[in-house]
């Protein structure tokens, strides 16, 4: 990668997460799963990275891991320069105001036996906000963020629909003023108006309160609407990184052509010939081959063979193999 | 809609007469339980003045009825206080945090488990002694492993919901996220079960008071109550019935009201509703 | 040509004794014989209402107030449950979006294909668990003679809903009812299982009704779709036309809400998508509005049909 003036806002370095599976007392087929194997991503301040890929691509692997939720294997997390894991963490109020996380079930991400003045106060308590007058104007200042009213914080969470949920969400991941907000699937479990609503909404406080994003989905059409860049994920590594233009405009390494050709958009019906993948697949760089070469299912208990991200056009790198 | 909750109404009704019983107990009668013993009396049948006939001493079965209600209840719900906090404890921290605790508390559950509580309850008895005290303690060490076991599956399920995760993103202690996230999402199962261990709580005291090993006479307990008329049975009945039945609506009352709650917290009963 | 089924002024609530309550209200289009028919909206539109209705499997208390069900000419609101069940599975099949909980996890799946022979076709078990076979190689399921065997846990949730497609194609039905068939797939699986279901329904001549949330999954299998919102249809016409130029403010609204692959294009910045609720101010009157085209007599050839063809 090139060198950067500055530090990166998150660095993501080297990351390994595994999980021994079949763990049986006395058991000899023990297995590792390599969930996360090698990722390297940078966040820049004010920028919405992506990371997408299906189901067990490791990619909410990666963000609990940068919450703090899911303890890494190996590698290291930075914010600002400095390692937010192991030996050298911050204490956790200080990582309280590193990153905040916004969940996919609007149903499930509130505590049903609290007002949402509670899941709001609570937090700035802890972090040493106790004037009352102080919470209250943060609770109503945070709630006018999301477009919600104050008097919406006395009631309980199954007074809401799941867009406003959301909101709430939001609003108690923003109420301690983090520098990054990790996005997981922020959308997916809403419909098509709430989630444009929601989506309008996040492209909002990020312009107002210059806010950093790390997006976690599987909806390409959310990605490329939202991102600045996108990572690909497949089996637990990136497979392809890049500015969201070249991605969308350009996908070179086959699981990414794979994954814009299944998505199902009202537009190739429309014109078919304009969607990316319906051109030739572009050739892997000069001496490599794509990495992995064809999209099956591999062996996720197996450490993946040597492979590295190499730099097709400024930014934009895809995995391959040297020949 | 829902349909009318039998075991609700029947098991809070049967509950509020014996708490009512226990609690008024000196308003609904004037003598003691104890000391009013009158040999003269001993051995009188139902009647206008002694509701329930007298026992074996002359003292009335009604009156020591309703003060030996204060007896189990006291035990009951004191004993399942213990038990909860118990298991609530063990459960939630050993699911919390897994590991070794979280093996070392599902051992200690299944051996508590594998043990009748009662035969464990007589053997820390033996070791206390006789009295209220030792009691509680017995039957509050023996009976948690069911709460446990309830805290631990309620808290595997939540720990993956995503208030419990905001809430160790945002900074929360541990302690603070046991008690503030999911205590209180699991208040429903554990009512229930506490419910049925008060009843469970009120049976045992009675058969240990009957071995013995409980509460002592003179002092009136259901369970040496029945241990004292065991003599009489055939000459004076009422001296066995009316505390056997005191103790038989007490335990159904609790199990009914425990079934009733099962139902009515159930989020699928009330779904329904809507 | 009679369209194979014929919904008119289909009414769906809970009946009361002053006046319905309506959740489903006036809702009428026809599928035609081998015609991909798509139904969307958002959650509760009224169109999973719609399609168990037609099957007559409302929960109580709801019930269809008013209105035909025309199948093949014939009311289905008149036939009695014992030939409404004749009729399920053989000649109208569904499945649904959680393909765990459709399938019976105490059988093996190849028993569970085997019944629908047995059940409709009146045939051995000897020689439907020999069709069950051959039902799962249709369905592309890998080593269909050893996956007979296998109990729905061991598949994968791709797998499961192939095995769903086999238990309801397996009588050669005349429709297939699809409610969200892969909602709950990754993206790559959903393709694979819709490109299935295409193939497989338009070589056997089976119309489908296909109920999808997304736009992008209607748009790709079904020549005619119509548009829920709030229990009414309020837009009908051929795919095409619809995404190409849509009419309703509906249905508008719907489709600027969703951000689209390639729309950002050409523009670079992030553009706000649609707030369907800023756009609705009269909603009563809104939804008196019906945008209905006569069907053409020649197909738009730039409308896959079924995906497929």
């Amino acid at each position: 990668m090139k060198d950067m003036a500055t530090a990166p806002l998150l660095d993501i370095r080297d990351l390994h997460v595994h999980f021994p599976v079949g763990g049986q007392f006395l058991s000899r087929n023990k297995r590792t799963l390599h969930a996360v194997a090698g990722v390297n991503l940078s966040l820049a301040e004010g920028e919405c990275l992506s990371i997408v890929g299906e189901s067990g691509c490791g990619k909410s692997t990666t963000a609990l891991a940068v919450m703090g939720l899911q303890e890494p294997t190996s590698g290291d997390i930075l914010f600002e320069g400095g390692s937010i894991i192991g030996a050298d963490a911050p204490d956790r109020m200080a990582r309280a105001r590193i990153a905040q996380m916004v969940f996919q079930d609007p149903y499930a991400s509130l505590n049903p036996r609290q007002t949402v003045w509670r899941s709001l106060a609570a937090p700035l308590r802890l972090h040493g906000t106790t004037a009352k007058s102080e919470i209250e104007d943060r609770i109503a200042d945070i709630l006018q963020k999301v477009d919600l009213r104050p008097e919406h914080a006395a009631r309980y969470p199954h007074e809401f629909s799941g867009g406003q949920r959301q909101r709430i969400g939001i609003a108690r991941a923003l109420i301690l003023n983090p520098r990054i907000l990790m996005l997981d699937e922020p959308v997916s479990a809403l419909d098509v108006s709430v989630r444009a609503q929601i989506i309008n909404l996040l492209l909002d406080l990020q312009e107002e309160l210059s806010l950093s994003f790390v997006m976690i989905s599987h909806d390409l059409g959310v990605v490329e609407h939202m991102s600045d860049r996108v990572a690909v994920m497949y089996f637990g590594q990136i497979v392809e990184l890049g500015p969201w233009s070249a991605i969308f405009a350009n996908p070179t390494h086959p699981y990414t052509r794979k994954l814009i050709a299944t998505i199902p958009d009202p537009d190739t019906v429309l014109h078919p010939d304009r969607k990316v993948t319906a051109h030739a697949a572009p050739e892997p760089p000069e001496g490599y081959r794509f990495h992995p070469e064809t999209v099956g299912r591999p062996d996720v208990y197996a450490a993946p063979e040597p492979s590295e991200l190499v730099e097709i056009e400024p930014g934009h790198f895809i995995r391959a193999q040297r020949r | 809609m829902r349909g009318f909750n039998f075991n609700l109404w029947v098991g809070g009704i049967l509950t509020l007469v014996v708490i009512c019983g226990a609690v008024f107990a000196p308003l609904l009668t004037s003598l003691d339980p104890v000391f009013d013993a009158n040999l003269m009396n001993a051995e009188l049948p139902p009647g206008r003045e002694f509701w329930f006939g007298t026992d074996a001493q002359g003292r009335d079965i009604f009156t020591r009825v309703l003060y030996g209600a204060q007896i189990s209840l006291t035990v009951g719900v004191v004993s399942q206080v213990i038990n909860s906090v118990i298991g609530l404890t063990l459960g939630i921290s050993a699911a919390y945090w897994g590991g070794w605790w979280d093996d070392l508390v599902n051992g200690l559950t299944n051996v508590m488990l594998a043990i009748p509580s009662l035969i464990f309850a007589l053997a820390i008895m033996a070791i206390l002694g006789p009295g209220l005290p030792s009691l509680l303690i017995a039957l509050g060490l023996t009976n948690w492993s069911w709460t446990c076991r309830i805290a631990r599956s309620s808290t595997l399920s939540l720990k993956g919901q995503g208030y419990v995760q905001a809430a160790q993103t945002l900074g929360y202690g541990d302690i603070r996220i046991m008690a503030t996230q999911l205590l209180p999402n699991m208040v429903g199962p554990i009512l229930v079960i506490s419910t049925l261990g008060i009843g469970a709580a009120v049976l045992a005291e009675a058969a240990l008071s009957f071995l013995g090993l409980g509460i002592r006479p003179p002092f009136p307990s259901w369970g040496s109550m029945l241990t004292n008329a065991r003599e009489l049975i055939v000459i004076a009945p009422w001296a066995t019935i009316f505390p056997g039945l005191a103790i038989f609506i007490t335990v159904l009352g609790f199990n009914l009201l425990g079934d009733g709650l099962r139902d009515y917290l159930d989020p699928h009963m009330r779904t329904r509703e809507q | 040509m009679t369209p194979l089924l014929e919904l008119k002024g289909l009414h769906v609530g809970i009946p009361a004794r002053r006046g319905n309550v309506d959740i489903v209200t006036d809702v009428g289009f026809s599928i035609l014989e081998g015609e991909a028919f798509g139904l969307v909206g958002e959650s509760g539109s009224g169109k999973s209402l719609t399609a168990l209705s037609l099957i007559r499997l409302l929960k109580k208390p709801l019930k269809v107030t008013a209105g035909q069900i025309l199948f093949k000419g014939e009311d289905l609101r008149a036939l009695s449950d014992r030939e409404m069940r004749k009729l399920r599975g053989a000649r109208i099949a569904m499945i649904f979006q959680e393909p765990m909980t459709a399938l019976n996890p105490l059988k093996t799946v190849g028993r569970q294909i085997a019944e629908m022979f047995v059940l409709h076709q009146g045939k051995s078990w000897a020689e439907a668990e020999r069709l069950a076979i051959g039902a799962l190689a249709d369905v592309q399921v890998p080593a269909p003679e050893e996956r007979v065997r296998a109990y729905p846990f061991q598949m994968s949730g791709g797998m499961r809903q192939r095995v769903m497609i086999a238990i309801a194609l397996a009588c050669d039905p005349d429709l297939l009812i699809a409610d969200e068939p892969t909602t709950a797939l990754d993206v790559t699986v959903q393709d694979e299982v819709l490109k299935l279901i295409a193939q497989l329904c338009s070589a056997r001549g089976t119309a489908v009704l296909l109920i999808s949330h997304d736009l992008g999954v209607i748009a790709n299998m079904c020549q005619r779709v119509g548009v829920m919102y709030s229990g009414r249809l309020v837009e009908e016409r051929d795919t095409y036309d619809i995404f190409a130029d849509p009419q309703h403010p509906y249905t508008k609204g719907l489709l600027g809400a969703l951000p689209r692959l390639g729309s950002r294009h050409g523009e670079g910045g992030r553009q706000r998508l649609v707030d369907i609720d800023s756009l609705i101010t009269d909603k009563a009157s809104l939804l008196q509005e019906f945008y209905h085209e006569p069907r053409h007599k020649i197909r738009d050839p730039r409308v896959r049909a079924g995906g497929a063809a």
